[in-house]
């Protein structure tokens, strides 16, 4: 389903920092993690976003916030054009039954000690007006037909299921207040790599049938490709780079997407040895301390002067066709050229 | 060579094969573990070789044995509940299984060394790094305590942990992930290894972290000439750095081949799958190709052909007979029986 319409979801200037505190009587804030420092962007109708990082980059700090299970530091969250309130509980009920997540690790993810049907009917317990109480038995057995499994197992606990069973469980849950915005943090990426393919074939065809936006987070660029329709790439709580999924893919122009790419492994040997591969050196700075100006400066073979002193904008560069935050942005085509 | 008295580390080590005899060996190995449940068949009848300087990817899903083996070739399994009843895994010629505990420690870390794929898990948090590489040196080698530590900072030198001297002191929550790795690499390589095996050794990090790690161990390999044994399930790292690669299904070995000749060319309808179900460039959009079903049950084995029950070129003997694994050219072997016709794309 092509994405169409008004956004669904708009995100402003999104901030998280998590205070660093020093003493236990007296205590002192000393620092800040910036875990998210000024995200934003749009969601259409129908939409996928991949999110693309590395761990500690913020991801998954930008996933709680998106849920409201973490309150921002400032910035704005709107969906279908209302602000969603963190401090009023009415509003922010509403707000959750529109937006749901599928977790990473469909073992911890679900209480061992529920039945299937209580755990994918527990979201009917407070939203009550989804699902009167006789309906919710076969609501359920239709949800689990709806992911692929037998509906006749309602009674089953997790331990029953397989890791991908469950992560179709996960995602009945999800489904089960049939919001417009599902959150998928790395949802296929505890399986195992024949059943990856079928996990992902159930989201694109859910997302067909229910007109479902997603925001797929994920570390596997391969998978991200092939789910999304744009693409954010982070580094230490900003997105240095968003488009179009082929602008992403085929002419990455920020530095830090340019060595993302490379260094994934092509799952082909020829040619191996002429490959281009950016190995970055090092690891990312710290999010308590991130370097002045750019911050991937550090790591960055480009880096010059400006770098340091004044922070490059997200924005369209001369020379490439979508958003990214580089002084030297530059369109590269890393993943094709040998 | 059946004489469990050898001593193999006295054996010669310049040559990586003794005759015709590959570094290591793996001949009809099985594994099975004792459970409440019944007996767990986690390895049927895996055989693989190793040379010197070689690099074999072992590639598998969860519960495939391809952990076990190595396990088994370290000899770290826990027995009981494991059991060893049949095969050999012979290291230049001698079979380890023969030797006693106390020969079999003499070899492990000095000739066969492994690593291993959560780091922070595997090391001590209560030492430093320092202390738990130069361990290595003070057991095997005898060292005093002041030459070891040498020895730890030259070899973290040497995985390019930087600033080693100040850090040898530090433990290892203070490093990184990809850092830990390094030490545990560091550890690894310390007595300078023949074999060395590493079991997912990047699958927890990130994909750039990932990229040094591999290089780096591209490049000791190159330095020392070791057999490497790398075991994942990343078709993408496989394709990377293999020679050849062995992929296992169900405690079995399913395809031997030369890493140029398996992709977009398999010979098992299992591999054949695994590689499609990668996401493509020129798949965006289109359903991906899902092997079907699950991964079988351990303790309950499906007869005949263990992959069966998902495969979709299955036929009435698949479900009888077990595929014997069938030789293709000197290097490459499928065990299908009809491993023709999967090659040139006219099954089913």
């Amino acid at each position: 389903m092509a994405p169409q319409g008004d956004p669904i979801l708009e995100v402003r200037d999104l901030v998280k920092h998590f205070p660093l505190t020093q003493g236990i009587v007296m205590k002192r804030q000393i620092g800040a993690i910036k875990a998210v420092d000024g995200v934003s962007f749009d969601l259409r109708r129908g939409e996928t976003l991949g999110v693309v990082g590395e761990s500690g980059c913020g991801k998954s700090t930008l996933a709680k916030l998106l849920m409201a299970l973490e309150k921002p530091t400032s910035g704005s969250v709107k969906v279908n054009g209302e602000l969603v309130d963190v401090h009023k509980g009415s509003n922010l009920k509403r707000f959750r039954r529109n937006i749901q997540m599928v977790m990473q690790d469909p073992y911890t993810s679900l209480n061992p000690r529920m039945t299937v049907g209580d755990i994918i009917g527990e979201p009917y317990e407070i939203h009550t007006e989804v699902a009167p109480k006789g309906d919710r038995r076969k609501k359920v057995q239709d949800l689990l037909e709806v992911v692929g499994l037998n509906p006749d197992h309602i009674n089953r606990y997790p331990h029953q299921f397989s890791g991908g069973q469950r992560q179709r469980i996960g995602i009945a849950r999800g489904l089960a207040l049939q919001p417009e915005i599902i959150i998928c943090d790395e949802p296929v990426s505890a399986l195992d790599v024949s059943i990856q393919a079928q996990v992902i074939n159930l989201l694109e065809r859910l997302q067909t049938e229910f007109g479902l936006a997603y925001i797929f987070i994920a570390h596997d660029l391969s998978v991200v490709r092939h789910i999304s329709d744009r693409v954010a790439v982070m580094y230490l709580g900003k997105i240095v780079e968003i488009g179009k999924d082929t602008q992403i893919y085929d002419k990455p122009s920020h530095p830090y997407t340019q060595a993302l790419l490379s260094a994934v492994p092509v799952p082909n040997p020829e040619g191996r040895e002429s490959r281009e591969r950016i190995i970055l050196q090092g690891d990312p700075p710290s999010p308590a301390n991130p370097p002045s100006g750019c911050r991937f400066r550090t790591r960055c073979w480009k880096a010059q002067e400006i770098c340091a002193v004044e922070e490059p904008l997200l924005q369209i560069r001369p020379g490439t066709d979508h958003e990214s935050a580089c002084h030297f942005a530059e369109a590269h085509d890393v993943v094709h050229a040998s | 060579m059946k004489n469990p008295s050898v001593d193999t580390h006295l054996l010669p080590a310049d040559s990586g094969t003794i005759g015709t005899e590959p570094l290591l060996a793996v001949d009809n190995l099985h594994v099975e573990f004792t459970t409440r449940q019944g007996v767990a068949r986690a390895v049927n009848g895996v055989s693989y070789a190793l040379n010197a300087g070689e690099t074999l990817a072992v590639l598998g899903e969860s519960g495939s044995g391809k952990s076990v083996t190595a396990q088994a070739i370290m000899g770290i399994l826990d027995m009981p509940p494991a059991r060893i009843p049949k095969g050999q895994i012979r290291f230049r010629g001698t079979d380890l299984l023969q030797l006693s505990e106390a020969q079999r420690s003499q070899i492990r870390g000095q000739q066969i060394a492994m690593i291993f794929q959560d780091a922070l898990s595997a090391l001590n948090p209560v030492f430093t790094v320092g202390w738990q590489i130069a361990e290595m040196f003070r057991v095997h080698k005898g060292m005093s305590k002041k030459a070891a530590y040498a020895k730890a900072v030259e070899l973290m030198d040497r995985v390019r942990i930087p600033a080693a001297k100040q850090r040898v002191n530090d433990y290892p929550h203070q490093f990184s992930g990809g850092m830990r790795q390094r030490i545990m690499i560091a550890m690894s390589i310390a007595l300078d290894p023949e074999v060395l095996i590493a079991d997912e050794p990047t699958t927890a990090l990130d994909v750039t972290v990932q990229a040094q790690i591999m290089e780096l161990l591209a490049e000791l390999q190159r330095e020392s000439n070791m057999g490497l044994i790398l075991i994942t399930h990343d078709l993408g790292v496989v394709a990377d750095v293999a020679d050849k690669i062995a992929v296992m299904y169900g405690g079995r070995i399913v395809e031997n081949a030369p890493v140029h000749d398996i992709y977009g060319n398999a010979a098992h309808p299992y591999t054949k799958g695994l590689l499609e179900s990668i996401p493509r460039v020129d798949m965006k959009g289109q359903e991906l190709y899902a092997i079907k079903g699950l991964p079988p049950n351990l303790l309950d084995m499906p007869t005949g052909c263990a992959f069966h029950p998902r495969c979709p070129f299955r036929q009435d003997d698949c479900v009888t007979d077990v595929p014997a694994l069938h030789e293709i050219s000197g290097t490459r072997s499928s065990a299908c029986h009809y491993w023709r016709e999967v090659l040139d794309g006219t099954a089913g």
